[in-house]
């Protein structure tokens, strides 16, 4: 099943060969500048100046896992479900291409860009103006194809699916650009056109709706797919889909003001993006849920069906993010988490438990699909699940132990009300916790090789098998 | 057929419907901070010197977001005894309403630096940002001495200034005449040092006063 007929046409699987094989290379190669980062805060002597120093290479440890690995990974599945859902081709092969060729090209002058220190310095937005432009551009080929393959659908009814890949589609465009404007200096150098308080909202508009729809919307796109499939059962509840995917388009929106809490953001957006990142526990949760009870009467499949297992912990994760986050934006544990590690664990229990794990689920699946054949080895499948939920493990551990006792340390006084620490105690303090935690960070990475090398290995025995027949 | 399943079975009216959703949050949150009086906090003539970055300032600060010192070091004081204690007044709105773009940051990696201008001695700064910890042995920041011999190319001020003119930042043809000859000759570790030595100090707050009605 290369391609399956379809009254004279086939759907483009290629594309979505060549997005996943990205995607396992990127998820490789984001892993390894994080853990090296992550080393380095430990081990400071491990800065080299003035490219590899780690105000330079965190952007690109970032850019590359959500742009790189998450942007591939996205691309992939979507191109693979709005084919099967719609039962049409791709509206356009080329211009499918021309989305993989200039996203890769993104990718590269990335890798350029931040060692050299071009950067706009906002996060998660850091590239440079000409590259942005590029992304728009590269962005809305996606986009167009996407809708346009929906629009030939023959199917009579537009799959769950599809809704939160488009919701991520329009909302991601409208951050980007709004985000990235900015007066250009030289073809390296900009400044945002927005600047002190404004500045602040926008960016953390854009900051938590990079999360919100390109990390949750995208991959909940996924899930609502690959759950099902994987599992041989329709989802659980249809309306359940219908509440999570409104609720989640209307209320992420809001929540980017809960970075800001006690800054000089105006009050009212602060507490606005605190209330209704509350209320979002009950979307997630459903979401979540629905996912979760697919599977209710099949349970026995996780048994022995390893890409059920990456499915069912991400969905784990994702209830568990989404219930620490509305937690971490109310005032009273802001006060405490902000500026900490808190956040950072946060961040990764959600990037590394839900993200990483729906992905690497659905990648999986796909391999042994697309390319027709069985996968090389179960048991590097499995021995990937148990490191890649320990590293994450450990890692999310050390940073809410380090996290919290930042903050604690930091707003210790004594009885006479002198503060009990300086700062650089607290430093000192986090050392262990840091070691800690590029240990986790070096499992996710080894991890990632052996999902590598059984990529590799299955599409090399796929290779095979073809030429003997 | 519920309003619903006509969107799903209408692509168009599907994105449509989700751009108009999408859009509300965050039309309430970021619109009315361009046009509400209370954004801003009011100074009087006595509290108030904010003016832009000079040359040599401007400059360090293009070398401070380059190096990614925001990934580590956040400049926003909370309104809180410990934040009072360790980093002074806690920051103001109008403090900042000529970075382009913000430098609040988001993570304490190392210490706040809203107001770490002419806290330290200049040499003690050059001290530091060479070797870290020579200073402060506990600190995890990497070393920064390259700055020392990279000379800043005067060629580029004046355009930066004209370009930070373009979106609202109050330079003078005076500014821009001068700019290049006020970071010639000088290194990146000098505009550094210049830019770290103004952060927090163009406000003289007045003792009791509360700046956030």
């Amino acid at each position: 099943m290369v391609a399956k007929e379809l009254e004279g046409q086939t759907y483009n699987l290629k594309i979505v060969k060549w997005f996943s094989v990205c995607a396992v290379i990127y998820l490789v190669v984001g892993a390894l500048v994080g853990d090296f980062i992550a080393w380095q805060l430990a081990f400071p002597s491990l800065n080299f100046d003035p490219h590899l120093s780690f105000g330079r290479l965190r952007p690109l440890h970032t850019n590359a896992v959500i742009f790189a690995f998450g942007g591939c990974t996205l691309m992939a599945t979507a191109f693979y479900i709005v084919q099967r859902t719609c039962e049409v081709p791709l509206w356009s092969s080329k211009l499918a291409w021309f989305t993989f060729w200039g996203w890769n090209a993104i990718i590269v002058s990335a890798v350029v860009s931040f060692p050299m220190g071009w950067t706009q310095g906002k996060e998660y937005a850091e590239l440079e103006w000409p590259i942005d432009i590029a992304i728009a551009v590269v962005w809305l080929s996606y986009m167009g194809n996407f809708i346009m393959t929906i629009a030939n659908r023959r199917t009579s009814h537009i799959y769950v699916a599809n809704w939160f890949f488009l919701g991520m589609m329009v909302m991601i465009t409208y951050l980007h650009v709004v985000n990235s404007l900015a007066v250009p200096v030289t073809m390296t150098k900009s400044y945002s056109i927005f600047s002190g308080v404004q500045d602040a909202m926008i960016q953390w508009w854009w900051g938590h709706n990079a999360v919100g729809f390109f990390l949750t919307a995208g991959f909940l796109g996924i899930m609502y797919y690959f759950v099902p499939k994987q599992a041989n059962l329709p989802i659980f509840s249809y309306r359940l889909s219908v509440l999570h995917f409104w609720a989640l388009m209307f209320g992420y929106v809001w929540l980017g003001a809960h970075h800001l809490q006690y800054t000089a953001l105006p009050d009212w957006a602060g507490s606005l993006g605190a209330a209704v990142s509350i209320a979002m526990i009950i979307p997630s949760w459903g979401g979540a849920i629905n996912g979760l009870m697919t599977l209710s009467g099949a349970w026995n499949k996780l048994r022995d069906d390893y890409v059920l297992r990456f499915l069912v912990v991400s969905l784990a994760f994702y209830a568990m993010s989404t219930f620490e986050g509305p937690v971490m934006s109310v005032k009273t544990v802001n006060a405490l988490s902000h500026y900490t590690d808190w956040t950072i664990g946060h961040v990764h229990s959600g990037a590394l438990g839900w993200v990483a794990m729906v992905s690497i689920g659905a990648i999986y699946h796909l391999l042994t699909r697309l390319w027709d054949t069985k996968i090389y080895s179960v048991s590097l499948v499995n021995t990937h699940f148990w490191i890649h939920t320990i590293g994450t493990v450990f890692y999310v551990c050390a940073m809410w132990v380090s996290g919290i006792m930042q903050g604690l340390m930091w707003r210790a006084t004594d009885d006479y009300g002198n503060l009990t620490y300086t700062f650089a105690e607290s430093v000192a303090a986090m050392h262990p916790y840091y070691v800690l935690r590029s240990v986790g960070g070096f499992l996710v990475l080894v991890g990632g090789l052996i999902m590598l090398y059984n990529v590799v290995m299955t599409i090399r025995g796929a290779g095979r098998t073809a030429a003997r027949a | 057929m519920s309003f619903q399943e006509k969107l799903e079975k209408n692509v168009w009216g599907m994105i449509a419907m989700v751009a108009v959703v999408v859009s509300i949050g965050g039309i309430v949150e970021i619109v009315p901070l361009f046009y509400l009086d209370n954004t801003m906090e009011k100074l009087n003539k006595d509290e108030d010197s904010i003016r832009p970055y000079t040359a040599l300032q401007l400059e360090g600060r293009d070398v401070y977001i380059r190096e990614g010192c925001y990934l580590c070091h956040s400049q926003m004081i909370r309104p809180f005894r410990d934040e009072k204690e360790r980093y002074g007044h806690y920051s103001l709105a109008v403090e900042s309403k000529y970075d382009h773009p913000f430098q609040w940051g988001s993570k304490r990696t190392g210490p706040d630096l809203a107001r770490v201008g002419a806290k330290y001695s200049d040499e003690w700064q050059v001290q530091h940002l060479k070797a870290p910890r020579s200073l402060v042995p506990e600190s995890v920041m990497p070393d920064y001495a390259f700055l020392a011999d990279a000379k800043l190319d005067d060629s580029l001020t004046e355009s930066k200034m004209r370009a930070l003119k373009a979106v609202g930042v109050p330079y003078s043809d005076e500014d821009f005449k001068s700019a290049a000859s006020a970071v010639r000759g000088k290194t990146e570790m000098d505009a550094m040092v210049a830019y770290l030595q103004v952060l927090g100090t163009m406000v003289k707050f007045q003792e009791g006063r509360d700046y956030r009605e």
